[in-house]
């Protein structure tokens, strides 16, 4: 995490986002969430507010979105909390990105898991596309990061594209999937194995086969 | 075998919808009334009696930790319960696939288990990572509320009790409970000094207990079909039914529920198809995800894959991912990435994780090239043991295992790279 940094606050970022207000619908997100703890406790709701500010930015950057510290000074604001507390939050969470990103946040997972499935070869092919670890490619298209276990492990090796995981996969399969979103279509996400639904081992489940086809009630036979 | 009737989480691949309608056709929030109607106290002994024990890792008896929380608050402070989906320990995948496919199994365990301990509502931490599974949960929480399944008078049973869900947002030390209450309340997530202990003063200083998905969303089913049924599975003090997860060098990896205590060769061989290779091929495997030492082929094949089955090879179940690595793995480089994992997460608080796991890591990386001198392999063991047991919570110790284990078992492979790096550089002279 000692690699990060805040992106300096310069009079022409001021000028950017020194008016950043939620629009209606995140503002209505943000109430909700709000909600969800006790009275006097809206601190508790920094976590979601900082995510959906993100995403605002991201809608109006066409990007996956970032905190410039102006946005941060107005989730405080909003939360009656002191901005250092919130710039602590921003960057101790790998998931909010201090400085901008690109349209696609590619997230390699290289850990032990998916390293043993071929992550070296996933990110082999990030880099043949010109992409390089926290950098993010002239075109603006992509971003690339190299994280920590996401916890997809039976299905490794994989990578998360903004909200979506894509598993199972080699160099090819990604190529396939990044082509496809580069030319502004929506792959298919989970398992790029074919044939393999999600988790079961591939070939089909050894276990459970009866709700393959069905939504099967083992009541009956307890 | 397990038999197909005896899983609980009957649509763990997802074939099946996750929605009420479909959850509730197989059988879940059933009379759910009826449960709670048992009262507290009859929940907590029946799961005491099952034996079932905490599936997050550090394989607390459940029932006995939810008998710590106040039978009633003499001061007004309500209690919490609080679900630990953080799920990031390197292999682990089963919380996932449990909150994706089967999300009211854990949101009805969250209300038997809430009112057992007497708790006014459930915060779901969910990572942030899990983007998708967490639109999942929201919507599905939405569901049971709209079916007034909980919420005031939660299925009729004159009991209010909410369900909440908070999103993560990428740190793996979230996962430890004094740290994911600290992220609830919305700090950094730095884990608290104990005592004094959650269920005394947890979330917002009331009475809290943190509990794993699994351990959760088992607790209805165990429930209906009895404390008798679920320990009749397993060995002594190793109850019941779990996930696991395995990764890495087998044909088929898979998450799939059996039997406690199944042996690790069986295990493979009926879900997995096999090791990559074939048996002869089987190098070294990680029984129970990143922060247990691994175990060397020999003394794997026939360990009871439970608590005390892999405590008695060196290791621990931990949460039952387990990571798999055949000859052709670069051992040293495998542990090595586990360290710069730990380096990555630790969240700075305590001297001796904060500069030990960097330290350990770069150390690490030089035995990988034989870059040392052949002391410099206990130097690093002590460095390891001034770590473990030196911070407040356990990453400093599961940093400093795999490397043990490593030195443990693979001495001979560590010191040979140091002697080949060494004869290479004379030959250069």
């Amino acid at each position: 995490m000692a690699d990060r940094y805040i992106e300096p606050v310069t009079a022409d970022l001021r000028e950017r986002w020194g008016s950043f207000a939620f629009t209606p619908a995140w503002e209505e997100k943000a109430k909700a969430a709000i909600a969800r703890y006790p009275d006097g406790r809206q601190k508790s709701a920094v976590m979601a507010l900082l995510d959906y500010a993100q995403r605002q930015v991201g809608e109006e950057t066409n990007t996956q979105g970032w905190l410039p510290i102006p946005v941060m000074e107005y989730v405080a604001a909003y939360l009656d909390m002191p901005v250092i507390r919130v710039v602590e939050v921003a960057t101790f969470y790998t998931m909010y990105n201090l400085v901008p990103v690109g349209r696609f946040h590619v997230q390699v997972c290289g850990t032990t898991p998916c390293w043993l499935r071929g992550s070296d070869e996933v990110m082999e092919t990030c880099k043949k596309r010109g992409m390089k670890k926290g950098h993010t490619t002239e075109d603006g298209l992509w971003t690339l990061t190299e994280v920590e276990c996401m916890g997809n492990c039976a299905s490794a090796p994989m990578v998360q594209i903004n909200d979506d995981n894509y598993e199972d996969l080699t160099g090819e399969r990604l190529d396939v999937v990044l082509d496809a979103l580069a030319a502004g279509k929506s792959p298919k996400a989970g398992t790029q194995e074919p044939g393999r639904h999600t988790v079961e081992p591939v070939g089909g489940p050894t276990t459970l086969t009866a709700m393959v086809d069905a939504n099967h009630d083992y009541r009956g036979e307890w | 075998m397990l038999a197909d009737k005896d899983r609980i989480f009957t649509n763990v691949y997802g074939y099946q919808p996750w929605n009420l309608d479909a959850a509730r056709a197989r059988g879940d929030w059933d009379n759910t009334k009826d449960i709670l109607a048992k009262g507290q106290d009859a929940i907590i002994d029946e799961i005491k009696a099952s034996g079932l024990r905490g599936r997050g890792g550090a394989g607390f008896p459940t029932g006995m930790k939810w008998s710590f929380m106040p039978k009633e608050s003499k001061d007004g402070r309500p209690s919490f319960l609080v679900i630990n989906a953080d799920e990031s320990e390197p292999g682990s995948c089963k919380d996932r696939e449990i909150i994706r496919h089967d999300p009211h199994k854990l949101i009805e365990g969250a209300l038997v288990a809430g009112f057992a301990m007497r708790a006014r509502a459930a915060y779901i931490y969910i990572r942030g990572e899990y983007i998708r599974e967490a639109e999942t949960l929201f919507a599905a929480v939405q569901e049971a509320y709209d079916a007034g399944l909980i919420g005031k008078n939660a299925c009729g049973s004159g009991y209010d009790f909410d369900v909440f869900v908070h999103r993560g947002a990428g740190a793996y030390i979230c996962g430890e409970e004094t740290a994911m209450i600290e992220s609830l309340e919305g700090k950094k997530g730095q884990p608290r000094l104990k005592p004094p202990f959650p269920a005394g003063a947890g979330l917002y200083g009331c009475p809290t207990t943190v509990n794993n998905v699994e351990s959760i969303a088992v607790a209805p089913t165990i429930m209906r079909r009895g404390s008798a049924w679920f320990s009749s599975f397993g060995r002594e003090n190793n109850k019941g039914t779990k996930l696991f997860q395995i990764s890495g060098h087998v044909e088929k990896p898979c998450v799939v529920e059996e039997e406690m205590s199944i042996p690790f060769k069986e295990l493979i061989e009926k879900h997995c198809g096999g090791i990559r290779g074939g048996w002869d091929n089987l190098l070294a495997v990680i029984p129970g995800g990143s922060s247990v030492p691994l175990v060397p082929a020999a003394e794997i094949m026939e360990a009871p894959m439970d608590f005390d089955g892999l405590k008695a090879v060196g290791s621990g179940l931990g949460t039952a991912a387990v990571i798999v690595m055949d000859k052709s793995t670069d051992i040293v480089k495998a542990i090595s990435r586990i360290s710069y994992f730990y380096k990555h997460e630790s969240c700075g608080q305590c001297t001796p994780c904060r500069e030990g796991t960097g330290w350990m890591w770069r150390m690490m990386e030089r035995l990988r090239v034989g870059d040392a001198q052949p002391e410099e392999i206990d130097m690093l063991f002590q460095v390891t043991k001034q770590v473990e047991g030196h911070t407040i919570c356990a990453l400093g110790d599961a940093a400093a295992w795999p490397i043990q284990g490593l030195i443990r078992h693979f001495r001979p492979e560590l010191e040979r790279r140091i002697a080949d790096a060494g004869n290479m550089a004379e030959a250069a002279e």
